[in-house]
């Protein structure tokens, strides 16, 4: 969980990560966030983050991109 | 709830529609201080109808043949159903809707829209059709003159043509949005200034003298619906000297009325020593229409061809035509006599209609 | 047909008659009908295409269902007896099948519509570079007509397969419910670029009578035309005069052709988006939104999120994301990471899509070379600004402005007339003359004619003018109101003589001031001795 905040943090360091639900809703992190997000994920965890799970559900806090790490982390 | 919810949208519509139509006679041109040519149709039908001749065709019959000299001097009652540039289909729409309220002994129509086989400009069917009370063959005559890019819808509800006059709105516009005055005499455009005829170039060789397709067939529409009707159809050429009248159509003409047992008359011929027509005096734009004195000297040549010819009745001594004609006798006059005092006053005739221009316009029409 | 015409009008009109009349089942049908007949309208043989890629779709999504089914049934069957191992290779093994059927379908539909717009365009490329060589002959050219809607029914479409072969939602089993998605009429003239869940609902279920939505759609609708008619219009007179004499309009003109352009644009597309709209409401189905205010912009990626939505929206989903979380593409990234470090190793992805994604669209508006370089012009500011965005950070933290009034305008205008720069391109149609005319911009200082009536030999009287301004700012002012609640809603709460007086005026400023119709000109009467 820590590496996904510090991952966070380095897109927007102006922002409160731990308790923002609405990360995707409020545009709090854009398209190229995403991007750059999944680019640094996939790179941290060796997993590979499948284009259908880009939906809003998945990215909307820190706790929901978690989850998405853990479940794909299990389906390896 | 619901029925009154239904009552209210109705009457809105009711409104909007009043609104609508109100404003659709506001913006149609009045055709009142210029092209007085706009008003000629309409003019039919408060008419009383009951004419020996019917004229139709295009400007060489509104402005050459004076109803009011046949009635003063031979008696008869003619209409001219003409306009600005007529076409012959247009023609021959007016006619059949004419033969719905009336049925003349003659009908005269002048030849000269023969040569014109497709629609020509926008602007002149305005002038023709805008007149026409809604009828079956208004739409006729419409979807024959319709333009590229004209929709029938435009003539039904004309307020879709004339919104774009939204920033040209005239006073008369507002003046004349319930009716307007009377502008011709049963359908002649009086003028009594004078242009005397200057020099008119001869008609240029074409490749192909004969008329189109098109025009015949109307041409023999014609004919057949004369004939159903057991009316006597007279083919004309008035005496304008320009358009140029070319020797190849004439014959065309002379043909067909032989072929169809027609009278032709090609009054050009006689203009000048049987009709009496000066050229230099009696044309008010330099010989494409007759001025007043001109277009009485043809009326009563033509008249008395009517009368011995065509057997038409005189009706001065009949009572139900004296008071109209009376009335008609003084209008004319009376006209006459108030252009004549513009021609002094003002050099033009400033309130027919006239433009203060020096050049007559026509010759870019061939 | 096109919406502002009479028989489009006739064309609603019968069909919201019949649409109401009969038994509600039928209903879907009936639109189908309606759309092919509306189709026709284009050129019967032009159906031809649109049910080529109704068909090659269909079946490439039955194939890719079937091999769902077929999976999900194995997969129950055998719960005990698979490894974990197995149970993946055997997903990846369907997945290959079924992605074979989403490329066929993808490169036979994609490649109907790169033929029919393409070729001409590749042609005469190829020509020029032949003519560079000194190559003697040249490829004869060969240009096609485009059935109508081909860019927005295509994209609409394959988006569709794509998302059954991401299984986002099983794929239509009826394909003549699949075919009514397809050609549903409202949306192929322009769009919106709808997704097959956004319209499942709407578009099949039964639809009753509702004159609040009814009458809803019957205002957008006259919105609509009133943007078009009075405004869109009008302004083309002047716009065209400007665009098409470059060489006789330089210097200011080419801005007030901006200007004029940008407002002309504006009112012309999402006034037909609002037919669009309008008209599928009418008949109970709501389409999704495709602008939102766009000028009032502050960023030009916000921008592109606020017009031409449904575009925007295509291109990320699938284009953008699938582009730059590819596998190929982050492991492009990562060499790239190791090559020359990780600030350019993490760029690559964004960036690397974004080139690919704006060049294509700018294709998809249209084929010429200056479509294209506006697209990619338009990467560039996307991409420099998203560089700039620490320097932007550090200058808000030094400065405090940013939540202030006039800095927000000042982003709005500069917005505006960054993306009006930008749309220039459309306007000549010719790279080079867009940067010529961008040249005199600064060259040529003739800012004196704006005010000795330059601006009325555009083709515009000042009564078009005083039109104009008073229609731009009564959108300007229904746009503004509409930011909390919808005008509509907003209009239905007042008395009712208040809302039908603003629909009278609507329907008779259409009426009047609408820039349709053979216009009278007197001038045709001079010669009336006829």
């Amino acid at each position: 969980m820590e590496q996904i905040l510090e991952i966070l943090e380095g897109l927007h360091p102006e922002v409160d990560f731990e308790t923002c639900k609405t990360l995707i809703d409020d545009r709090i992190i854009d398209s190229f966030d995403i991007v750059t997000l999944i680019s640094d994920l996939s790179e941290e965890f060796d997993i590979n983050i499948p284009v259908e799970e880009i939906i809003p559900e998945n990215f909307n806090s820190a706790k929901a991109i978690h989850a998405l790490i853990e479940r794909l982390l299990e389906d390896e | 709830m619901k029925i009154k919810k239904i009552l209210i949208n109705i009457v809105a519509l009711m409104l909007l529609l009043a609104v609508i139509i109100f404003l659709q006679e506001l913006f149609m041109p009045k055709y009142m201080s210029e092209i007085p040519e706009g008003n000629l149709v309409e003019e039919y039908y408060s008419e009383e109808k009951k004419h020996d001749v019917i004229f139709v065709g295009d400007c060489e019959v509104f402005s050459n043949v004076s109803p009011v000299t046949l009635w003063e001097k031979y008696g008869i009652t003619s209409y001219i159903r003409g306009s600005a540039q007529q076409l012959i289909w247009q023609s021959y729409y007016l006619l059949e809707e004419t033969l719905k309220y009336e049925k003349p002994e003659v009908v005269v129509f002048n030849v000269l829209s023969m040569k014109y086989n497709e629609p020509q400009k926008e602007a002149y069917n305005r002038l023709t059709l805008d007149g026409m009370k809604l009828s079956k063959q208004k739409i006729g005559a419409i979807k024959a003159s319709m333009m590229e890019d004209e929709d029938l819808i435009t003539y039904i509800f004309p307020l879709l043509r004339y919104h774009s006059r939204w920033n040209d709105i005239k006073a008369e516009d507002f003046k004349y949005v319930l009716g307007k005055d009377k502008q011709s005499h049963n359908g002649y455009l009086m003028r009594v200034d004078i242009k005397p005829v200057g020099y008119i170039p001869k008609g240029r060789v074409m490749a192909d003298y004969s008329f189109g397709d098109n025009s015949y067939y109307y041409l023999e529409k014609m004919a057949k619906l004369c004939m159903e009707n057991d009316v006597e159809l007279i083919l004309i050429k008035s005496p304008s000297v320009y358009p140029y009248w070319y020797p190849q159509w004439d014959q065309q003409i002379v043909d067909f009325a032989q072929e169809n047992d027609l009278t032709y008359i090609n009054f050009l011929e006689v203009a000048e020593d049987k009709i009496g027509i000066e050229y230099d005096k009696d044309t008010f734009d330099g010989g494409l229409h007759l001025n007043l004195s001109g277009a009485e000297k043809f009326t009563e040549y033509f008249g008395e061809i009517l009368r011995s010819d065509f057997n038409l009745p005189d009706h001065r001594d009949e009572e139900d035509y004296k008071s109209i004609w009376k009335d008609k006798t003084d209008f004319y006059y009376a006209m006459k006599e108030d252009q004549e005092r513009e021609l002094k006053e003002y050099g033009y005739l400033k309130s027919y209609g006239a433009v203060a221009q020096t050049i007559g316009g026509s010759l870019d029409e061939e | 047909m096109l919406f502002t015409s009479y028989e489009f009008i006739l064309f609603v009109v019968i069909l919201f008659v019949i649409f109401y009349i009969i038994p509600k089942r039928f209903q879907w049908m009936l639109l189908l009908l309606a759309s092919y007949v509306f189709y026709s309208f284009a050129g019967l043989g032009y159906l031809a295409y649109i049910l080529a890629t109704t068909l090659s779709t269909y079946l490439a999504s039955w194939r890719i269902g079937l091999l769902q089914t077929i999976q999900a049934d194995y997969l129950k069957d055998n719960k005990e007896g698979l490894s974990r191992e197995e149970r993946k290779t055997y997903k990846a093994q369907i997945k290959k099948k079924q992605r074979m059927r989403l490329v066929f379908c993808m490169v036979f539909n994609f490649g109907i519509l790169a033929v029919l717009k393409y070729t001409n365009f590749t042609i005469l490329n190829i020509n020029s570079v032949f003519d560079l060589l000194k190559v003697g002959r040249n490829i004869p050219v060969l240009s096609f007509v485009l059935p109508l809607g081909i860019s927005f029914y295509t994209f609409q479409t394959m988006g569709y397969i794509i998302d059954v072969y991401r299984d986002k939602y099983p794929y239509e089993k009826n394909i003549f419910k699949l075919a009514l998605f397809i050609s549903f009429f409202p949306q192929l003239i322009q769009g919106p670029i709808s997704r097959f869940d956004d319209l499942k609902e709407t578009l099949f279920s039964a639809h009753s009578f509702d004159a609040m939505n009814i009458s809803f759609g019957l205002q957008r609708i006259l919105w609509g035309f009133f943007k078009k008619l009075v405004v869109a219009d009008r302004l083309l007179v002047a716009v065209n005069t400007i665009v098409r004499n470059p060489d006789d309009y330089q210097g200011v003109y080419v801005l007030v052709g901006m200007f004029f352009y940008a407002i002309q644009l504006y009112a012309d597309f999402t006034g037909g988006i609002d037919i669009a709209i309008g008209v599928a409401e009418v008949f109970g189905i709501k389409l999704k939104e495709n602008f939102e205010r766009p000028y009032f912009s502050k960023s030009i990626t916000e921008y592109w999120r606020r017009w031409h939505i449904t575009l925007g929206t295509w291109f990320r989903e699938y284009m953008f994301f699938p582009i730059s979380v590819s596998k190929s593409m982050l492991n492009l990234s990562k060499r790239c990471r190791k090559i020359f470090g990780d600030a350019i190793g993490k760029r690559i992805p964004v960036y690397l899509a974004t080139i690919i994604v704006w060049f294509t669209t700018g294709v998809w508006h249209g084929a010429a070379w200056n479509f294209i370089v506006w697209g990619l012009l338009n990467c560039l500011v996307i991409l420099v600004s998203q560089e700039c965005t620490p320097l932007y950070q550090r200058f808000h933290n030094r400065f405090n402005v940013l939540h202030t009034f006039w800095y927000r305008l000042f982003q709005v205008a500069r917005t505006f007339w960054l993306m009006s720069f930008l749309r220039t391109l459309d306007c000549y149609r010719n790279v080079g003359t867009t940067f010529r005319m961008y040249g005199t911009v600064f060259t040529k200082w003739n800012w004196n004619e704006i005010f000795n009536g330059g601006l009325l030999g555009l083709g515009l009287t000042i009564s078009d003018y005083i039109v104009l301004i008073l229609a731009v700012l009564f959108i300007l002012y229904v746009s503004l109101a509409s930011r909390s609640v919808g005008y509509r809603q907003q209009l239905a709460r007042k008395p009712l003589t208040m809302r039908y007086l603003s629909y009278f005026l609507l329907i008779i400023s259409i009426l009047i001031f609408g820039a349709y119709g053979v216009g009278y000109d007197a001038s045709q009467f001079i010669y009336s001795q006829f």
